[in-house]
Order: structure tokens, then sequence, then C-alpha cells
């Protein structure tokens, strides 16, 4: 049996996703901007997609900006964002849980000399929110905040932040990483207070290489990509026809009947994280219910290394992540199970399940099966 | 400048009496391999105890020099001109553009040196030493003449073509792979192993390669990374035919049965017996390994000697007297280092003790071997009969 409980890395494709990357790979595969009746062929699978993305949000088709995936998404999200209103200021707040993708440019910025104040979090993953209404200053130029936490699943409490922001600095603008958030959760940018929304369409049984950027109508960015100067000059480089029709069906997909979706992704996580008290020795990081994202279930194994349960659960056709990849001469702990105060002697031993649309009850029975066979025997060779 | 062919100077192959055309056949054998992968056609020929590489067709000269310089036995490339006009008044003339090309520079002291083996030829010697110096002198004032130490020798050979070269590019040296026999590496994914590997290659000697996989504990990326490391080898060593061995077993079971600050050493011992019998079995007469003395505490003297009790076979471990930062020069010098350093965890260091020994005593590891009796032989030769063989050549 093959069990594929990795979704929060990547997901397989919808087969209608593969479908249209196929016809417009093989059969209307002109290029978007020619000027020929082709071009426009093909320019009509862009439109549809970014209509089909625009109403899952309830915003309008112009915010949308199609890129290469939630890393360039988030990249110009934060630079080009900060770059392109410094005239607020060169402060920047965001959280000591994002993502590398966050994280890395904003570490980039601040060697542009931004200052970027990284807010903690509590156990239960969430920012305080008196302490961002302290740090919030008159030279705020951004706050970036995951929206779903992509080891453990906690959820930000976007909206909150947004009313804190606003009070304190209206001009500051509020960017939100998304990538384990969409398709999951009914969005709406701006009821919520978003300004900028990455989203990665491989999350979301899409395909790899492509992704959005939700802008905010009036938003100024500083394009990253120059060149031929398509999508209105802010990312220029041939559209992606082919990632951007299969990330179109992906979003409409997903949003379709989506309380059922949610409910069957909700129905695993709550029937794993109940079948784990089966098990001695496991904590689960993860909440049940709609208090954490509903593909995510984090547990950890005490006394056996994350790595090496991976490992023997690959053996057994099932596919898992660790938190973190480490081996014994680099260990990469995570900031996320620290921040959230999981224990020291627990961190290398975390695991994470997450679930897409194409996984099944049985897949998790195999699961625990095959828990039961193999964690007595990792326990009892161990490292001395 | 484009080079017809190039003069291959050999260095020790030449020193080996009445089996000199065993060395050179298999130098041109690996000449021919090594240039099988470069665009273009070459003819590789010994002609009066010379190697020539002949270009017939267009080619890439960095790709040829970069291949022939991974070519064990060459000392020296040497790029040379053939002339077919052998007219002097021609010779000169080409003489003169082929130094004012290759030389841009000219603050330089030069010397010809002629030799004539078409004996017929109307200008002797001495004497076109004398008028082609000359010749570079009128052309190129900057230029002095120095007959015992210049800067460039220029080599003029009269032969059914006139040659000539100035240019000697290195090649690594040692012995053409294939002249002497077979040895075993245990390759392990880290620094030193290639490394080993490759300058026992050098010798002559034709590579296998065996690795232990301890799955689960050990992941398929720390495998693929030693199948990239035995590629990366066989750019030099030829095609290197790895035998993966499954030792999670037995591992498991040194771990169940005995004091776990031993456990290193006598799964040492067993990679060493595993090794061996693999290597005998098609024809490898002798182990190679990475190891240098105190670098862990496998390696103390002690516990070489203690591994080493366990074979019949001579094991080579070239890297015994290196420093670690000797021995990684060498693997950025090959190329393996980047690979090396990948972080993935290796079957040594997953169950390794706290305070492994580091003086091991021989009889007590032997006790401590009689713990195993029981299936240590089964599981060995399962291990024997289950391994994976992977072919890696050069990518």
């Amino acid at each position: 049996m093959e069990v594929y409980f990795d979704n929060s890395a990547t997901t397989r494709v919808l087969d209608s996703v593969r479908d249209i990357v196929v016809k417009t790979m093989t059969e209307d595969y002109a290029n978007a901007a020619a000027k020929h009746r082709r071009g426009m062929e093909a320019e009509q699978y862009i439109r549809e997609a970014r209509a089909e993305i625009a109403k899952t949000m309830k915003v309008s088709e112009k915010e949308i900006l199609f890129t290469s995936g939630g890393s360039e998404s988030n990249n110009l999200a934060l630079i080009g964002g900060a770059l392109a209103n410094q005239r607020i200021g060169k402060h920047i707040i965001s959280t000591n849980v994002e993502h590398p993708s966050v994280y890395n440019p904003l570490a980039a910025l601040e060697d542009m000399g931004f200052e970027v104040t990284f807010l903690p979090v509590d156990q239960d993953g969430h920012i305080s929110l008196q302490e961002l209404q302290d740090a919030v200053r008159e030279d705020t130029v951004l706050v970036s905040v995951m929206y779903v936490n992509n080891e453990v699943g906690f959820v930000e409490p976007v909206e909150e932040i947004s009313r804190v922001i606003r009070g304190k600095n209206p001009r500051t603008l509020f960017h939100v990483d998304g990538i384990q958030a969409y398709g999951k959760y009914v969005i709406r940018p701006k009821k919520q207070g978003i300004d900028l929304l990455s989203v990665s369409g491989h999350k979301i049984h899409g395909p790899k290489g492509v992704g959005f950027l939700y802008i905010r109508d009036g938003v100024k960015l500083k394009p990253m990509i120059y060149g031929g100067g398509q999508q209105s000059n802010l990312r220029s480089g041939t559209e992606n026809v082919p990632g951007v029709a299969g990330l179109g069906v992906a979003a409409k997909e997903m949003y379709r009947d989506h309380e059922a979706k949610i409910l069957h992704l909700l129905g695993l996580k709550d029937y794993l994280i109940d079948r784990m008290e089966e098990l001695d020795g496991t904590v689960v990081n993860s909440k049940k219910g709609r208090e954490s994202a509903p593909q995510i279930v984090s547990v950890s194994f005490e006394g056996v290394r994350s790595e090496v349960l991976l490992h023997a659960l690959e053996e057994k056709g099932i596919y898992v992540s660790s938190g973190s990849a480490c081996s014994a001469h680099h260990p990469g702990i995570s900031g996320t199970l620290k921040g959230i105060g999981v224990h020291q002697r627990l961190l290398e031993s975390t695991v994470r399940f997450s679930f897409g649309m194409f996984n099944t009850k049985d897949e998790i029975d195999y699961c625990m099966d095959v828990l039961k066979e193999i964690l007595p025997v990792l326990r009892r060779y161990k490292r001395m | 400048m484009v080079y017809q062919s190039f003069l291959i100077k050999y260095a020790e192959i030449g020193t080996k009496g009445k089996n000199r055309y065993l060395f050179e056949d298999a130098l041109i054998h690996q000449i021919k391999n090594a240039l099988k992968r470069v665009d273009g056609s070459f003819v590789a020929s010994k002609e009066s105890g010379r190697i020539y590489v002949q270009a017939i067709s267009e080619y890439d000269y960095d790709e040829v020099i970069e291949a022939l310089q991974r070519v064990f036995g060459i000392a020296w490339i040497c790029p040379m001109l053939q002339i077919q006009d052998k007219d002097f008044e021609n010779l000169k003339k080409t003489l003169v553009s082929y130094v004012d090309e290759v030389y841009p520079d000219k603050n330089f002291t030069f010397k010809v040196e002629s030799r004539r083996a078409d004996k017929q030829y109307p200008v002797h010697s001495e004497q076109m030493n004398r008028d082609l110096g000359e010749v570079i002198l009128k052309a190129f004032p900057e230029t002095k003449v120095n007959v015992h130490k210049p800067d460039v020798l220029l080599r003029v050979e009269v032969r059914k073509v006139v040659n000539l070269y100035s240019l000697m590019i290195p090649g690594p040296g040692g012995m053409p792979v294939g002249t002497n026999g077979k040895a075993m590496l245990l390759l392990s994914g880290g620094i030193d192993s290639p490394v080993a590997g490759y300058m026992i290659a050098k010798r002559g000697v034709k590579i296998d390669a065996v690795y232990f996989h301890a799955p689960p504990y050990t992941s398929e990326r720390a495998k693929q990374k030693v199948v990239d490391l035995a590629k990366q080898v066989a750019r030099y060593s030829g095609p290197i035919p790895l035998h993966v061995v499954n030792f999670t077993d037995i591992q498991l079971y040194i771990y169940d049965k005995c004091p776990h600050e031993e456990l290193t050493i006598l799964m040492r011992r067993y990679m060493m017996r595993i090794a061996q019998e693999i290597a005998e079995k098609n024809g490898g007469l002798a182990l190679i390994t990475g190891e240098s003395i105190g670098q862990v505490a496998s390696q103390t003297v002690q516990s070489l000697a203690s591994t080493n009790e366990v074979c019949f076979m001579p094991v080579f471990r070239p890297l015994i007297g290196f420093d670690k930062q000797e021995i990684v020069d060498i693997s950025q010098k090959i190329g393996t280092f980047e690979t090396s350093i990948q972080p993935y965890e290796d079957c040594c260091t997953i169950f390794v003790a706290k305070h492994p020994v580091i003086k091991p005593n021989l009889e007590r590891i032997r006790k401590s071997e009689e713990h195993l009796e029981e299936k240590i032989q089964e599981m060995v030769q399962t291990a024997i009969e289950t391994a994976e063989m992977i072919w890696c050549d050069e990518g």
C-alpha cells in the first residue's frame, strides 16, 4: 500500500488539472502575448484562471498577479513592498515562526538597512496582539504574518491582527503568507484587511512552478523581474499558460463544495489524532477540529528520531515529513516547534502528517498498524 | 591556435623494461576511453616509443585537455603543430606566427631545440637551431636567447611532417588503470574514502567499491550520494561496480549482543570481512580504506590493528599519514568535496556510543564476537548474497 501523507510539502494534481495542463502544452500552446488568434486563445486561459481565483476571494481580477510560486510571491510582497513604500519608514514586523521564504527575504532587507522586529508566539502558536500593538510604529512599513503554520498547523487571527495594525498605523502594509491556508480557508482579503496574500499552486492539487500574489488595488510594489512588461510591468516573463490554467482549475475545484472538502480533511485529522492515543509516548502538537488547520497533524514520538521514523515508514510505503532536516552532524531544529514550546527532547522526534483530497481513513488505519509494528523496534535501538 | 595533435609524455611507465608495451597499450586504451566522451574524433597511437593523440575533426581544446588530465599515466600533454609543408622558409614563417600567438607577452627567454629524424632534410639540426632562433629574435626584439634555462623551449622535430611544440601541460601522473590488478574500496560517503580510491586508482589499480546501507537509519539520499561519489571517482578510474550491502540486521544484532562501546569496532570488522568476500568473488586482490591515523576513535592504531586482524588481503590505506586538511585539498582538486559534505547520516554514526573504545583490546573484541556466533555467519552470507550492484560510470 502506498500512502502519501506529505501534502503540505506538495500534492498530486487533480486529473482535471493535468488535462488542462496537457491541453495548453500540446494544443493551445501559443504565447499569450502574441497578436494572432492563437495567442488570444492562449490568453483566454489566463483570463479564466484569473477570474476563477478572484471569485474564490471576492476580489477584483486585476488584483491577482501570477508568479512562479509561493517563494516568489513572498519575495515580491516583502522586498517589492518594502522598497516601494520606504517613504513610510524602514521598520518591518514579523514572527519567529515564519517559513524560510519569508524569513530570508526579511534577512535580505535587514542587510539593505531595514529593521525587522520578530514577535514570539505562545504555546498555541499565536502572537500576542498586545505585543503587536506595542511593536507597530510610525515608521512601520510592513507587517508579515503566516496564516497557517506549515509545521504544526496553527492559525493566526489574521483579521484581528489587521485591526490592531490599522488602529496604530493605517499606512502600514499587511502581508499574509497564505500558502498553507488558501484552499483550506475561505479567505476574504477585503473583509480581513489583507493587503498582500501569497499563494502557491502545488499545495492545492495544482501544478508546481506557479502561484499568485493578491495585491490590494492601490498597493505599490517594486518589480523584482524586469523584461517584456507582462502583467502590467509588475512581473515580466512569458506567461506560464499551462501553470496558470492548472492553478485556475485547482482553485475552482478546491472551493467547489468547499465545506464538504474541509470536513473530509478534518475527519482525517481528528481520526488520526484520536487514534494516536493508542500509542504510548506520543505527543500530538496540533489541535483537533477547527482550532488548527484541517490538513496538518504534527506528532512527537518520544525516543525515536524523526528521520529514522520517516525512513522506517517509507519502507512500508508511507510518506511523511520530519519537522526538520537533521542528522547527527547537522541538527536543524525547527524554530516553530521551539517557538511553541515543544520539549527539548522531542524536537528531533517530531513528524508531520499532512492530508490532501486523495487520502482516506483506510490509509490512516494502515499507518497506525505500521506505527504499532515499528515503534517498539525503533525505540529499542537508539543512539547511545 | 588550432593544434592538430597532442604528444603524450609518460613518466614511470617508461621504466618498465620488457613489459613496457603492456603499459603503453593500457595507456592508449585509457586515453581512447577518456576521449570517447569528448566531442570530435581522435586517433591515439604509439609511434617509435611515443604516444600521439591526433584530432581528425574539429574539437574543443579545453575539453580535450581536461579529459586527458584525468588519464593516469600521463605526465605531460604537449599540444603540437604539425606542419605539412616542410620547406624551411615556410617553417620559419610558421614558427614566428606560432610564437606570436601562443606567447602574447614577448618578454621571455627561449631556446630552439631541433631534431632531424628525416636525415634527408637539407638543413641540419645545429643550423636549424641558429636560423630559427635568429628569425624569432628579429621578429620579436624583446625576446632573448637562453640556452641553459629558457622560459620557453621550442621543439622542432623533422619527421614525415614537422612537429612544433613548446607548451607542456601537466597530466595527473601515476600509471594507467588496469596495469596493477583490482582492489575493493570501502566507500562511505565521507570526504576520505573517495580520495583513497582516487589515489589507489592513480597507481594503475582497477577499483570496485562497497557501500554499507542501513535503512531506515540511513536514507535513499545517502545511498544516492555514494553513487554520485563513485561516479565522480570513475571519471579518473574508469567505471566502478558499486556493491550496496544492506547492513542493518548485522548492526542491530551486534547492538543486541555486545557492549555498546565496542559497536563501531565490531561493525568495522564485519565490514572488512564482507568487503573482502565480495572482493574475492570479483577478482579483487586488496581492500582500500580512507583511514587516517587518529582521525576518529575507530582509527587509532589500536583500532586499526583490531579491524586489520580480520583481513587476509592487504589493506591499502593511502591516507594513513595525511592530515584532514591535506585530504580535503585533494578532494577539492578531484571534485568530490562538495558531494562529500552533503549532510546525510552514514551507517557508522547512527548508533555510535558516547564514549567508544579508543584502545580496543583484541582479546576482548574476540570475546565479544563469540556472543554473535549463533547467527552472524548466516547474516553475513545473506548480506553478501543480497548485495545490489550499481554500475557507476562518469555521468
